[in-house]
């Protein structure tokens, strides 16, 4: 999006998600009213929750960390013209893997801290190995595909996790090793919050993430396929290369995110690891437009809006689920935003033919 | 074979008829959304939502019939917002599915805090009857799938939902209104996925459980598709599916001979898998199927 520093282009390009946020908020407000409650109160008790005081913020930037990593997995795949619906599945993978490889003994931090996050990346990449090249060699439509393996993910990942890893009648695997933890801020300060480096690993990501797409070869060739297979084909891209290395660095995103959880977080795997980051991410990937800044942000936002559901539901007593049905109602508006564009009489975007 | 003995006798068999009953029924609703070019993900979600109204009616009005009239019918609204979404303004039918499902999810969850004041569980409420061995949605459930097939194939309703989801423009030359054709397929796809949850929630049991639905949208969307889009398909399918959900509860069998039940689950998305790649004959969608209908473009 080299060329998008114009700044008309920029209003342009953030008014859709915008006005998606604001409709969702407002019609949250609805709901919260008919249900019987002061919407303001709860719009505040939410801010207070996800903002009042530096702990929370810490918990705001902790929540937002995971949705970092599925919401580029899913970005950067959609930038291919890839779906890749399967990130629950991958983190979970990844999340194990991590899980497990950090209970090895006798590595140094120097060696085991990387090594466990590569493991995830791997096991990440390599969950949606099968979608990516029947999709690449044989055109099978990788929503169906990813979303099957999620399931195939729950079923294995909690035998794993449950009756090979963790100690008999426990709902957690044995914690990793120190030499595993991704630093936590509370090393230093006096807070509560489990905030850690993962967040920092996450800036990073994003950065590589923006320089692969827009500054290297590789990023040009997938986002060539991304905008036309066939057209990339006829100047000397294979498809089908670019489709699978797409998906399997979308994986790989996904597993670091598991990793985060994994080490910066709970230091083992347990019972509801993901509070399903990986659906998340895809209305953060939508949100943030699919662009590694836009994803920053949107994690950002859902991450408050978890953070601060709790203390919503304490001081309004609004049932914490609204920030689920804010969550929906966001994806509706952003999915639907030709409603917007007739509304703003924008043109919509170049779908070809119109 | 004593395995083979607990495994199959009548009890699995009519376990797996209660089991396949949702799949099936769900499936030939996202038969009939697909069928006409519209991608169904949110069954799941419009399951759940059935299953929740169902409970919701049978509460306040003490009949369990009205439980799954009302689940049928708030299906098909609930449904409505898909179509509205991706019919008129284009919008990614993925996309839309995804926040169906969250909007369910959380929805039912907050609706159970306000209506009951509880998180997790509905108050019991009054049940469908049992006919004979079965709850009625048993045989109801049959007979969709007996009348979905001679719609699809035997009328001329069915010809125009295949022409609209095969090729749009080709229908839309001959006078097919593509797009009423898509909206009656939309909702009649949530019409059935709610009473696929009814099914569950009234019929099997009598209370609505939060995310009761356990990821049963998800297999009749593999049952659709290992079925080939055809209502006996997705029938045997629900049936194939149903027998392994069926001998999962009979675990103690299972575990005894080494298979872990987890393993078990998967079998139904494996399967899928398998089928699309193409391995037991190719399954194909429905050529126009994700693609939203524009007026003059080709």
């Amino acid at each position: 999006m080299a060329e998008d520093i114009n700044f008309k282009n920029l209003l342009k390009e953030i008014s859709i998600p915008l006005l998606a946020i604001l409709s969702s908020f407002i019609i949250g407000a609805l709901i919260v009213m008919a249900s019987g409650y002061d919407p303001i109160a709860t719009y505040s008790a939410l801010l207070q929750g996800a903002f009042g005081g530096l702990n929370s913020i810490a918990d705001t930037l902790l929540a937002a960390t995971p949705l970092i990593f599925t919401g580029l997995a899913v970005a950067f795949a959609f930038r291919c013209g890839l779906f890749n619906i399967g990130g629950e599945g991958q983190l979970l993978v990844g999340g194990l893997t991590a899980a497990w490889v950090g209970t090895f003994k006798g590595i140094p931090m120097i060696i085991h801290l990387p090594l466990t996050l590569v493991a995830a990346m791997i096991a990440g990449a390599l969950w949606v190995a099968i979608p990516a090249i029947l999709k690449a060699k044989l055109g099978v439509h990788e929503v169906i595909t990813t979303i099957m393996f999620n399931y195939i993910s729950y079923s294995l990942v909690a035998y794993f996790s449950l009756k090979v890893l963790a100690n008999p009648g426990s709902i957690q695997t044995p914690d990793i090793e120190p030499s595993a933890y991704l630093w936590r801020l509370s090393n230093v300060l006096d807070i509560h919050s489990y905030f850690n480096i993962g967040f920092l690993i996450g800036l990073i990501v994003l950065f590589v993430i923006y320089y692969l797409l827009w500054k290297t070869t590789i990023g040009y060739e997938i986002r060539a396929v991304g905008i036309s297979p066939d057209a990339a084909e006829y100047g000397g891209i294979s498809a089908a290369k670019n489709i699978i290395l797409a998906m399997l660095i979308s994986g790989a995103l996904a597993g670091l995110g598991g990793a985060e959880r994994a080490m910066g977080l709970f230091h083992n795997y347990r019972n509801g690891f993901s509070a399903e980051y990986g659906f998340t991410g895809i209305a953060v990937a939508l949100l943030g437009r699919n662009h590694p800044l836009g994803v920053l942000f949107a994690a950002l936002l859902f991450g408050a809006l978890f953070n601060g559901q709790d203390y919503m539901n304490m001081l309004a007593g609004v049932p914490v689920d609204l920030v689920t049905i804010l969550q929906a109602v966001i994806i509706l508006f952003v999915a639907a935003d030709l409603l917007f564009r007739r509304v703003l009489a924008l043109k919509p975007e170049g779908r070809k033919g119109e | 074979m004593e395995i083979f003995q607990q495994i199959f006798n009548l009890e699995t068999f009519s376990s797996t008829l209660r089991m396949a009953i949702p799949l099936m029924v769900a499936a030939i609703g996202g038969m009939f959304s697909e069928r006409s070019g519209v991608v169904n993900i949110a069954l799941e979600g419009m399951m759940l939502a059935g299953a929740f109204v169902a409970v919701v009616a049978s509460y306040f009005t003490g009949s369990a019939w009205l439980g799954l009239l009302a689940a049928v019918i708030f299906g098909g609204l609930f449904a409505l917002i898909h179509a509205v979404v991706s019919i008129r303004y284009h919008a990614d039918q993925v996309v839309s599915g995804v926040a169906l499902n969250l909007l369910a999810a959380g929805g039912t969850v907050f609706l159970l805090n306000i209506l009951f004041n509880t998180s997790g569980t509905s108050p019991s409420v009054n049940a469908l009857p049992y006919w004979g061995p079965f709850k009625p949605t048993v045989y109801l459930g049959l007979l969709i799938v007996l009348i979905s097939h001679y719609v699809l194939f035997y009328t001329p309703f069915g010809l125009r939902v295949r022409a609209v989801g095969e090729h749009p423009h080709a229908a839309d030359s001959v006078g097919i209104d593509v797009e009423k054709i898509r909206y009656v397929c939309v909702i009649l796809s949530g019409m059935l996925a709610g009473f696929a949850g009814a099914h569950l929630s009234i019929g099997v049991l009598s209370i609505f459980r939060e995310g009761m639905t356990a990821g049963r949208g998800f297999i009749a969307l593999a049952a659709l598709i290992f079925g080939k889009w055809y209502p006996f398909g997705a029938m045997g399918a629900s049936l194939l599916f149903g027998f392994f959900q069926a001998i999962e509860i009979r675990l103690q069998g299972i575990e005894a001979i080494g298979i872990p039940a987890e393993f078990i689950q998967t079998i139904p998305y494996i399967l899928t898998i398998i089928a699309l790649a193409g391995v037991i004959g190719r399954a194909t969608p429905p050529a126009a199927s994700g693609e939203p209908f524009e007026k003059g473009k080709r």
